[in-house]
């Protein structure tokens, strides 16, 4: 069958297989060949294909919940979206959510994800107590901070390439109100956003859009939001069914005027001050979920996102060199996302480190990966990194010089059978 | 409300119970073989929707069986949903009677078996529905899968036959030909995309026939005019097609 990923770059042809029980799974490893898990095809990359893939779907039962301690034991198949609908209207949400609910446990593990709360929260592996692994041999191992270390601090943010996890139990937050209250200001460079990270720094919600096709002065204008939880109101869930992009957009819709045009509309139509403004979970966690399929504006070619960290004293300035690099080049991006990541974490590929990610989405064409090695240049120069889940081309020296733990990884990895069993097109690219 | 689904491992079943379960705070009884897997569904379906839930060992071949098993009841089900079902290789089945066998027992002969015992005890509390799901593959008999067709055909009549004999007692039969649905039945299948259908989806539709009290529902909504032009296609020309 054909399969691809959130990009729709690029196609391969696999042959898949889902399992309900572990003992189904461990049959499938016992063929021969390597393979990866793939679970809702969120990420955006070749980070979960291979010609070989089990997915992890139909593995998505409810095991327990402590509502003492908002403990949650399910297995790796099931999506924040349904954690979200089942535990909301008992008080509870997820302690920490990227900007979809439609990915699985599993993939927020493998990613070690994080959301806007990056700062004051860390990565998803943060709430995850401790899982389950199928390693390569089918043996089933529980891994936590305390027992089995290495492989826990592998496997989170280890992109599915330390085993097939299986079940996981996780702390959910406590919460008095499905809705958020959301402060909105608009910035008009970079100056002032950074200046307004620091301002909301403790408030427990921040990002901001940023405009990656304006030059000179104006660089980094951008929309910040932040917000916290309120403390009244519903806990009722009304996750909007989305509106379809119903077929791929012709290539020449999205082009240097179009993007600027959008980027000036969201910009202008935004307040320039509102705070504590009462809005809707999916309004501000998960803005591009209601629009089903938006990976078919980038049209039939697909699209990739380029999403680095800078240091944060290196920030400003490698920001500055890189925001006008893409304004000059006119690759403009559609979305762009810019947010302070808080302290990184001990596992060994997680992404954030202390400093501010830049998240740009591109649609494939020829003149983009030429440019996007430039790119590599500036962020490696600053000491940054690019995010695993969004990457389909990083290098392999970019990503051995950005992520310092990858060799303790491949280690575990040589040296457990991990590499012989669990690979996917991008460990391939990485040499991990 | 208390919900019975045999054959509750597929994957339609689980997702018609957590329909119900969402929807009406129904309780379930989920019947099947795997006991281990029906466990795990059991926990999963009781965290979830904070209802009652329990499993029950039901072999839809074992016919003999079937009166004890329904006798072990304990409340008795409002509802009985029927999702067994069976197919293989249409080609395995034409070489080896065995698994054609199984094919008619699983999808027709069991369903036959326990829902004439469940029609018994509703008709006698003048209560419940029946919701069986069958297939527009039994609307016609084509040559790539014809003994399932032939199997989901005699389903489909045994429950229009049976709506027949309820309906003086208000009793709801509910015929489900759903179309393709991405399922562990399909995997290994290329169905194409547009037409496929998710668990979920089907059993939300499933849900909305049954509150309406409907009798028949395709699923999804289309197959119903897929099915019609199949169906009006002339014997002369049909049997001349690769269909």
């Amino acid at each position: 069958m054909k399969l691809t990923s959130w990009g729709r770059y690029p196609h391969i042809d696999t042959t898949g297989a889902s399992f309900e029980t572990t003992d189904q799974l461990a049959a499938l490893l016992k063929k021969n060949g390597d393979l990866i898990a793939y679970g809702m095809g969120r990420s955006y990359g070749d980070s979960a294909l291979n010609s070989r893939v089990v997915f992890s779907k139909r593995f998505n039962k409810i095991i327990d919940f402590n509502p003492e301690k908002g403990l949650l034991v399910c297995e790796s198949g099931v999506s924040l979206e349904e954690i979200i609908n089942i535990f909301m209207p008992r008080g509870w949400f997820l302690s920490t959510t990227p900007g979809t609910r439609l990915i699985t446990v599993g993939g927020a593990i493998a990613s070690d994800v994080h959301g806007k709360n990056h700062h004051t929260a860390g990565c998803f592996s943060e709430s995850v107590e401790s899982f389950e692994i199928m390693l390569p041999d089918g043996e089933i191992l529980q891994c936590s901070r305390e027992e089995n270390p290495g492989i826990f601090h592998a496997t989170c943010g280890g992109m599915g390439l330390t085993g097939i996890i299986l079940t996981a139990a996780i702390k959910l937050q406590k919460v008095r109100s499905s809705y958020i209250r959301e402060t909105v200001k608009r910035c008009q460079n970079l100056e002032e956003v950074f200046a307004c990270f620091e301002t909301y720094k403790t408030t427990t919600y921040s990002v901001a859009w940023i405009n990656c096709l304006v030059s000179g002065s104006d660089v980094g204008r951008s929309v910040l939001m932040a917000g916290e939880h309120a403390e009244t109101g519903s806990l009722e869930v009304k996750l909007k069914q989305p509106i379809s992009v119903p077929f791929d957009f012709p290539g020449f819709c999205l082009n240097r005027y179009s993007t600027k045009l959008f980027n000036w509309l969201y910009y202008h139509s935004r307040p320039s001050f509102v705070e504590n403004r009462l809005v809707s979970l999916d309004q501000f966690f998960y803005p591009l979920d209601s629009i089903g399929h938006w990976n078919r504006i980038y049209g039939k070619g697909g699209f990739t996102q380029y999403q680095l960290v800078l240091p944060k004293a290196a920030s400003y300035d490698g920001l500055n060199v890189i925001l006008k690099r893409i304004a000059k080049a006119g690759l403009g991006s559609f979305l762009a996302v810019l947010k302070l990541c808080g302290p990184q974490n001990d596992n060994d590929l997680s992404f954030p480190m202390e400093g501010y990610s830049l998240a740009l989405d591109f649609k494939i064409e020829r003149r983009l990966f030429p440019f996007l090695d430039e790119l590599d240049q500036i962020v490696l120069d600053y000491g940054g990194r690019l995010y695993l889940t969004k990457d389909v081309r990083m290098p392999k020296h970019v990503f051995q010089k950005g992520y310092p733990g990858w060799e303790a990884f491949a280690e575990l990895r040589e040296k457990t059978g991990m590499k012989k069993k669990f690979n996917s097109l991008q460990s391939r690219r990485l040499g991990v | 409300m208390n919900l019975l689904i045999l054959g509750a491992n597929s994957d339609v079943a689980y997702a018609v119970a957590k329909t119900f379960a969402k929807h009406k705070k129904a309780d379930i009884y989920l019947a099947s073989r795997d006991m281990k897997l029906l466990e795990k569904k059991v926990r999963d379906l009781k965290t979830r929707y904070e209802i009652k839930a329990a499993c029950f060992y039901f072999d839809a071949m074992d016919f003999e069986s079937h009166l004890k098993f329904y006798q072990s009841l304990d409340p008795k089900p409002d509802g009985v949903v029927y999702a067994a079902g069976y197919m293989p290789d249409q080609e395995a089945a034409q070489k080896d009677f065995k698994e054609a066998k199984k094919i008619f027992e699983i999808n027709f002969s069991g369903a036959a078996a326990i829902l004439e015992i469940v029609a018994d005890d509703f008709q006698k509390r003048g209560h419940g529905f029946i919701i069986g799901i069958s297939s527009v593959a039994g609307e016609r008999g084509r040559q790539s899968n014809y003994i399932y067709g032939a199997s989901k055909a005699a389903f489909t009549a045994y429950l229009s036959g049976l709506r027949n004999r309820l309906f003086k007692k208000n009793i709801q039969v509910l015929t489900v030909l759903p179309g393709f649905i991405n399922t562990k039945m399909t995997e290994s299948m290329d169905l194409p995309g547009l037409l496929t259908a998710q668990p979920d989806e089907v059993a939300e539709y499933i849900y909305k026939a049954f509150r309406k009290n409907r009798d028949v529902l395709y699923t999804k909504w289309y197959w119903k005019w897929i099915m019609a032009v199949i169906k009006g296609i002339p014997e002369k020309i049909f049997k001349r097609m690769g269909l």
